[in-house]
């Protein structure tokens, strides 16, 4: 008898554990695929993963170096191969938004890296040891939650010097709370378990407990904060960038470029809108994708 | 402590209830003490030398060493830091290297302008957001509820810089609706006296209509927007509680008993589902802060967020810290404002203290 791979999946008697997990995945990826709005996030974020590694290919132009200075300055859009026009410089704008699709997703990448581990450490510790350690890190982490994001990540970077990696450190400084926050909830419903007990008993150490047991079980959730947050830090990153702390000319920051082009608004309206553009396809991007993942991998939160 | 003991005595709800507070003001303490802490150690990296920015970098040695230990930098760290504690709970966070004033009272002139874009717009957000989430709690899964559901995608997904920028270009540059960056025309600027700094109230007290009429076509433009993210927000959090509400088993006896769908929308479910959405309007009344630096720096405002990123960018610590600290103190306190007020209305948390 031959069965279809799709039916192998689907199979109530799965023959080896491996099966099993496979078809608990692709019982997910049904269950995601047929909300259409998450799958044109998952789309846009995926065509953001390309654009920005074959950057090279696509752009037409080079970022940062421009064409002819007494010609070629503000082209509108659909001017020869220029598709969303020139800017001030002469730059192709395209391009321009091409190239800067990868610091958009270093931004998101560095930050989602350095944050996501802090938080679920602290989060993680402090549920699971409870008393004067739960105390001080969960006061501290108010601390942080108690200033607005953006004006605590203007300080820091104040402080630091403006530049792309110090806004990428000022950001990711003002982002892990909330997932500590998370990670500390999930694990005070966990931590009393029988399993962590018996883990307990078996002589593991609080160190493998936490990070073989406990984190594990976190890594959803807050997976899907993090991704929820996304469009949150693009849109942080690009405020600095507009106010001239974040990525420094001639980078192509979509954010920094919108503030270059805040000067031509009335006459080159192009300049300034083409990049608005791809920041908000971007972070919706992230928005339908991370409200996707909370319908499929939260049940909780479905209702 | 006495206080506390002889309202036990009389009443045994007060103990329980002055014991909470007690707990909450210490919880406030701590946090304004890490407020503090955290913009002390940012003003102690930053790159700047603190000296060289109020002496300039050509005074001699002695001038040097000398402003060196007025600002008390030769001291050690806690030291420093309980002097920095002293200044700023007696109002001095030190002066603006850029304005050459104490910035207490460049904070107190500007603030004005910044509280009366944020009330304009959460007006704004709470009088849309509501009645529309309600809408689309009621019509859930339909069309009017998708709607709204991608109007509020584009509020958490659109940057508001750009959204302003787009704003000044169609409705002040091409459409000539609303008045373009600033708070009021300079005609204008000197026809009001400056009584609560709150333009609109200013001029609407003084009967000077024109001039009221001027800064309204000014406020529209950045309020409505700043009041279309807090709406975004408002909104989706009034339909999942008007969701929360209408499941619940007292709408099912109203229905039973023949009470109007409407007056079981608007009056018996939405009754019960503001209590948390005060909560909601507070915390986003306090996330205009945070919207308000980028709006007032394309609208040209003149409010604490201008003033802010101004400061930023011309590497005025002193101004950034002090403007960076009450934002924070703001934030608190509104925060514990949506607490009391939570306690305040929800007869089930109040009986639970």
């Amino acid at each position: 008898m031959t069965t279809t791979r799709r039916e192998w999946l689907l199979t109530d008697r799965p023959a080896s554990r491996r099966q099993a997990r496979l078809g608990q995945s692709y019982r997910t990826w049904l269950t995601f695929r047929s909300n259409w709005l998450a799958m044109v996030g998952l789309g846009i974020v995926l065509a953001l993963i390309l654009i920005a590694i074959f950057a090279d290919a696509i752009a037409p132009y080079n970022p940062v170096l421009g064409g002819d200075l007494r010609t070629e300055r503000f082209l509108p859009p659909f001017t020869g191969n220029h598709y969303f026009g020139t800017d001030d410089l002469a730059r192709d704008i395209f391009s321009r938004i091409i190239y800067g699709s990868r610091l958009t997703l270093m931004v998101v990448v560095l930050v989602a890296v350095i944050a996501t581990p802090i938080g679920l450490l602290v989060g993680t510790t402090s549920g699971y040891f409870g008393g004067w350690v739960d105390t001080i890190l969960m006061r501290v982490t108010d601390i942080f939650l108690a200033f607005p994001r953006l004006i605590l990540a203007l300080a820091f970077v104040a402080a630091l010097g403006p530049g792309i990696e110090n806004a990428i450190i000022a950001i990711a400084i003002t982002s892990w709370p909330p997932y500590a926050r998370l990670a500390r909830a999930e694990t005070l419903t966990i931590r009393d378990t029988d399993y962590i007990n018996a883990a307990r008993l078996q002589g593991a150490s609080h160190t493998r407990i936490l990070w073989g047991h406990i984190t594990p079980l976190c890594l959803s959730s807050v997976i899907i904060r993090v991704t929820l947050d996304m469009a949150g830090i693009i849109l942080t990153a690009a405020g600095l960038g507009f106010l001239g702390l974040g990525a420094q000319p001639p980078q192509p920051e979509w954010g920094a470029m919108i503030a270059a082009g805040r000067r031509f608004l009335i006459d080159q309206w192009w300049v300034a809108t083409m990049p608005g553009i791809a920041i908000f396809v971007v972070s919706l991007g992230f928005n339908l994708l991370g409200d996707g993942l909370r319908d499929v991998l939260d049940p909780k939160a479905r209702k | 402590m006495s206080d506390a003991a002889t309202g036990g005595g009389r009443n045994g709800v007060l103990l329980p209830f002055l014991w909470k507070l007690a707990k909450l003001v210490l919880q406030v303490a701590l946090t304004f003490l890490g407020l503090l802490v955290v913009t002390f150690l940012i003003g102690r990296v930053v790159p700047v030398d603190p000296v060289l920015a109020v002496i300039g970098d050509r005074a001699p040695q002695s001038v040097y060493d000398r402003v060196y230990v007025e600002l008390g930098l030769d001291r050690p760290i806690y030291e420093q830091f309980w002097i920095y504690l002293q200044k700023v709970l007696t109002g001095d966070f030190g002066q603006s290297f850029l304005t050459k004033r104490d910035i207490v009272d460049d904070i107190r002139r500007v603030f004005p302008a910044t509280l009366e874009l944020a009330t304009v717009a959460i007006l704004i957000g709470t009088l849309v957001g509501i009645p529309v989430g309600v809408l689309a709690a009621v019509r859930q899964g339909k069309f009017t509820d998708q709607v709204v559901r991608v109007l509020g995608l584009i509020g958490y997904s659109a940057p508001i810089f750009w959204l302003g920028l787009l704003g000044l270009l169609v409705f002040y540059a091409r459409l000539q609706w609303v008045a373009g960056p600033g708070r009021i025309d300079i005609s204008y600027e000197y026809a009001i006296t400056p009584k609560t700094g709150l333009l609109l109230l200013d001029s609407a007290m003084q009967g000077q209509w024109d001039a009221f009429r001027n800064v309204f076509s000014h406020i529209i433009l950045p309020a409505s927007l700043l009041g279309y993210f807090s709406m975004a927000y408002i909104s989706r959090m009034t339909r999942s509680f008007m969701l929360n509400e209408l499941a619940q088993e007292y709408v099912i006896t109203a229905r039973v008993k023949g009470v109007p769908e409407w007056r079981i929308i608007w009056v018996h479910a939405l009754r019960n589902a503001a209590v948390p959405l005060v909560t909601v309007v507070a915390l986003s009344y306090a996330s205009l802060l945070e919207g308000s630096v980028l709006t007032e720096t394309v609208f040209a405002w003149p409010g604490l967020g201008q003033y802010l990123t101004n400061s930023l960018q011309n590497a005025d610590m002193n101004a950034v810290l002090g403007g960076t600290l009450v934002i924070g103190v703001i934030f608190v306190g509104l925060n514990l404002l949506s607490d009391l007020l939570y306690n305040l209305l929800d007869p089930r948390v109040r009986r639970q203290t």
